[in-house]
């Protein structure tokens, strides 16, 4: 089947569906590849580098009458009637926000598969796009606070005096969220954020960042892994507290959204005129309406009192080549599962999860939505207890350890009390020796314990003492049974404290 | 000059002084920077005994020949023992302690067959008329007794530990049908014989119980799958001191006595440690129940594995600011210590942390994988023990686990149906990544499969280890 990336109409688009590089991948799936002229150049990608990968160049028709025709942007009018018939479309689709276009679409006899679509799953993290477009437009929210702010990020002592690290406040830890608490994290500002969802925090902390909770209490375990819309009493805390945190910091990054709502208010015209001139304020959130009032999409203004609000809705677009290859990855990794023989050819299988979620036409008929996907079966529940096999023992009770004790003292006295006087200095000795090498080999060290097995190899070549008091006294047999003896205890006697000292005299330290 | 008695006061105090000298050797090795010094006191505390016993000997009037074959089988013994140890590889090292303790073993019957003909053999000569004036004469023939039952299965059981662990011979456990029952038999034969011996003493007992002895050694031993050696080789050790304990006991030697007892509690101790260290009981070891319990081959689907490359590893280890290495001894059967030794010192000149996490049953003796890092120039300090290091593995970029799996296994800690279940592990999941050197998917000694492979933060890179590591050399 033949793949074919057409030119993006959508005015300002700078990304492309496919990279020289993800082309190579693509033709490893047994496709063969159609790039409409002049579809890469905004993304830093030429024609020449493409037919490089193997790609082949045609027209805009060329491209969107491929058997597959891979986009960023949903088709407009004119893109819809120039795809063939049994044709698959993978764009980006927003089925939820926009019913009208899915109509469109299955008005064709055609397959459509929506790539912000894909369930949340962790199988599913290498198609999912907003995923990887929420964490670039995360790092140039950064990039863009820093371009308009007055200021280092990082605090540094000079010759010329102390300057004080940057203070971020980054609203929604989501991927975007996390991406921008990295990278301002990076620059060296201190960094705060804030989030519905409690179990964030580690992630946070991770980054470099601290966890600001509005109510240690109130937050909600999220089963989806998106943040639901709180109550009104949850607001007023979360009021209160950016209203409190506006005043102290510089930069504030927003980007709380709620899928198939629009994105909810969270700081107000007062909290931006409390905030310190020269603030910067980036909203990610402006395509979707908005957290701050005052955003103008697509646009920077300054507010009287000198505060920054950023409001661009392209902000992973202007990284275009990076934008463009993470994309095309996720193309990638999504043909891949629908090309299960590597052979060219589409299988769409429903039984996948991810394949009936990203499904919103199928062959002219309206597939959208699919069935819930259940996300991840931790954070549901309470996080119980595993059942794991604990094989530990209890330690000993006092009494039983006492019993053990004077168990081991009553044998000991009794075999003592009966033994002949000679015995008895020797069965002391014995009993004394055990306890003293107890303590002593407990605090060997671990790495030592080889050396040790070695050390106590030779020594217990003591044994020789016993074959040189019995040898030589008139008496054949014993003499060559106890020649043999000691020949062999000195192999160990000597090899044994060789070896330990060749193997002491390998550690060392750093 | 010195009198007969002062000379043996002289020896006696001798002794003693050999005695702490021991001690103190063992105290030294509690440390890396005593170590030496306690090696040393060692040899100086086995000096001043060989001198002290040569001394007496002459005392005792030995003749002149058997003092020309005591120097001459003392010296013949230094040679072959001087050179083994020169030429032994470190990987090599576990079968040469197993055979070693053999040597303990076997010297330890023929002291107590000398013991034997000394004094039981001819009730009239004159060692058994002395030790029948002090009523010790059943207590000696038990001490024989028992000297060379210990001695005699210290003996087969090192050497067949030695075969298994040089792979000479299969290192599947032998499964004799009862042989719980040969064993336990074995050992209620043994005390019928010594009650026997003590009351009539009997050349053909004797020979009896050595057989006896050889043959218990030898299926005790055979009994044990290879992987459970470390624990049998502590185990021997353990013995070889407790046999010399007892030939100390029946020549009133009260050196052997402490030493053999000092040797004992070590190899006691060590099995201890490495039972702990597997969270099964000694008892368990020792009857053979690894073996017996790899169960059926899973069908169980673990998902998919994601595999790696040598130049993506080397990417991933130099954007890193930590990394933990996790080696086991498929690392050293592939020779890759001194790759990955290399290795360390390149991260570590680039400013990354770089660890080793040791788990206590790694290798095939316990600390043999830090004599094996030690051998390859790995500093002592960076290598640390499992309790040490597991906490954090959750702070970690990169893990890298080389010729390691049982010991790094998620099912010991997650699976109770699983034949390691309760084993503790390092827990290397829980870093960022995880890579995972290993030759093919094919699953490790125990038949079981190991889950880590199939997590999203492990990925596999396959191959001999020493050829990737040194690919990850020449990428970074």
């Amino acid at each position: 089947m033949i793949i074919g990336i057409p030119r993006e109409s959508l005015a300002g688009e700078t990304r492309v569906a496919a990279t020289p590089a993800t082309v190579g991948q693509l033709l490893k799936l047994g496709y063969s590849v159609v790039v409409e002229s002049g579809a890469g150049d905004l993304s830093s990608f030429s024609d020449a580098a493409y037919v490089e990968a193997g790609a082949d160049i045609g027209s805009a028709a060329q491209a969107l009458s491929a058997d597959i025709v891979l986009k960023v942007n949903a088709p407009d009018d004119g893109e819809i009637a120039a795809l063939k018939d049994g044709a698959t479309l993978v764009s980006l689709i927003s089925p939820g926000l926009k019913p009208e276009l899915v109509d469109k679409l299955a008005t064709r006899p055609i397959t459509v598969l929506a790539m912000d679509a894909v369930p949340r799953i962790s199988r599913a993290q290498s198609l999912d796009v907003l995923s990887s477009m929420a964490n670039i437009a995360g790092y140039r929210a950064v990039v863009e606070a820093a371009h308009a702010f007055g200021r280092f990020f990082t605090g540094q002592v000079t010759a010329a005096g102390k300057v004080p690290p940057a203070k971020v406040l980054v609203v929604g830890a989501g991927v975007a969220g996390l991406a921008a608490i990295g990278a301002a994290g990076s620059l060296g500002a201190v960094v705060r954020a804030t989030d519905p969802r409690p179990e964030v925090a580690d992630q946070v902390a991770s980054l470099g960042g601290e966890y600001v909770s509005v109510d240690p209490n109130a937050g909600e375990v999220s089963a989806t892994g998106y943040a639901k819309e709180m109550g009104d009493d949850y607001k007023a805390r979360e009021a209160a507290l950016y209203a409190e945190l506006a005043q102290d910091v510089d930069i504030i990054i927003t980007t709380a959204l709620i899928p198939g709502r629009p994105a909810p208010r969270i700081i107000t015209a007062d909290m931006v005129a409390a905030m310190k001139a020269g603030s910067v304020i980036v909203d990610m959130a402006a395509a979707n309406g908005g957290n701050v009032e005052g955003t103008v999409k697509d646009q920077a203004i300054v507010t009287d009192n000198g505060v920054t609000i950023i409001g661009y809705t392209d902000l992973a677009g202007r990284l275009p080549a990076q934008a463009s290859q993470l994309y095309g990855t996720n193309l990638v990794n999504l043909l891949k599962l629908l090309t299960p023989e590597k052979d060219g050819q589409v299988v769409l299988n429903f039984d996948d999860v991810v394949q009936r979620g990203v499904t919103v036409v199928r062959d002219g008929e309206i597939t959208w939505p699919p069935p819930p996907v259940q996300v991840s079966a931790a954070p549901a529940a309470q996080p119980a207890a595993a059942p794991a096999v604990s094989k530990t023992k209890e330690p000993m009770t006092t009494a039983r350890r006492l019993g053990i004790t004077f168990g081991a003292a009553a044998v000991l006295f009794l075999l003592i009390a009966a033994s002949p006087a000679a015995l008895q200095v020797h069965l002391t000795v014995f009993a004394l020796a055990i306890v003293i090498g107890y303590y002593v080999i407990g605090h060997v060290h671990h790495a030592l314990h080889t050396p040790l097995m070695s050390v106590t190899n030779a020594i217990s070549g003591i044994i020789v003492v016993g074959a040189l008091l019995q040898i030589g006294h008139d008496n054949t047999p014993i003499t060559v049974l106890a020649g043999v003896a000691i020949l062999l205890a000195s192999i160990n006697v000597f090899g044994g404290f060789a070896v330990t000292r060749r193997m002491l005299a390998m550690f060392s330290r750093s | 000059m010195f009198n007969a008695e002062t000379i043996t006061n002289i020896a006696n105090a001798a002794y003693v002084v050999a005695a702490l000298l021991f001690i103190l050797a063992l105290a030294g090795l509690s440390k890396h920077e005593t170590s030496k010094a306690g090696n040393a006191f060692g040899m100086a505390g086995m000096g001043v005994a060989l001198i002290a016993t040569i001394v007496l000997a002459i005392n005792h009037k030995i003749e002149p020949l058997g003092l020309a074959l005591l120097i001459g089988a003392m010296a013949v013994g230094a040679a072959i023992g001087l050179w083994r140890a020169k030429v032994v590889e470190m990987t090599g090292m576990p079968e040469l302690i197993a055979l070693l303790h053999s040597f303990v073993g076997l010297a330890a019957v023929l002291v107590g067959w000398s013991g034997y003909l000394h004094a039981e053999y001819d009730p009239n000569s004159q060692g058994a008329l002395e030790l029948a004036k002090e009523g010790m004469l059943g207590i000696h023939s038990a001490e024989v007794f028992i000297g060379v039952f210990i001695g005699a299965v210290t003996f087969t059981g090192s050497i067949v530990a030695n075969l298994k662990l040089s792979a000479k011979i299969k290192s599947a456990p032998l499964m004799l049908p009862g042989k719980n029952f040969l064993n336990v038999g074995s050992l209620v034969l043994f005390v019928a014989l010594t009650v026997w011996f003590c009351i009539s003493p009997n050349l053909w007992l004797l020979v009896g119980v050595t057989v006896l002895a050889l043959l218990l050694g030898w299926h005790l031993v055979a009994s044990i799958g290879g992987g459970d050696m470390p624990v049998v080789v502590s185990m021997l050790n353990s013995y070889s001191g407790w046999a010399a304990a007892a030939s100390g006991f029946l020549l009133s030697n009260d050196l052997l006595i402490i030493t053999g007892a000092l040797v004992g509690s070590s190899g006691a101790y060590l099995s201890y440690i490495m039972c702990k260290a597997m969270n099964r009981s000694f008892i368990s070891v020792i009857a053979g129940g690894f073996g017996i319990e790899a169960g059926p081959a899973e069908d169980k689907d673990y998902g998919e594995h994601r595999e790696i490359t040598a130049e993506g590893a080397a990417e991933m280890l130099a954007s890193a600011s930590s990394v933990i290495i996790t080696p086991g001894y498929g690392m050293a059967v592939a020779q890759a210590q001194y790759g990955v030794a290399d290795l360390t010192r390149k991260l570590r000149d680039k400013g990354v942390t770089v660890r080793f996490g040791i788990h206590p049953v790694a290798g095939r003796l316990p600390g043999h994988m830090n004599v094996l890092l030690a051998e390859a120039k790995v500093p002592y300090d960076i290598v640390l023990e499992m309790d040490e290091i597991n906490d954090d593995f959750d702070d970690t970029d990169v893990v890298l686990v080389i010729g390691a799996n049982d010991t790094v296994n998620p099912a010991a800690s997650e699976d109770p149906g699983s034949p390691i279940a309760g084993m503790p592990v390092l827990t290397v999941w829980n870093a960022n990544n995880v890579i995972v050197f290993k030759r093919s998917m094919a699953s490790g000694y125990a038949g079981v499969q190991n889950p880590l492979f199939f997590r999203d933060n492990s990925q596999m890179l396959f191959g001999d280890a020493r050829d990737r590591v040194n690919d990850i050399l020449a990428a970074l």
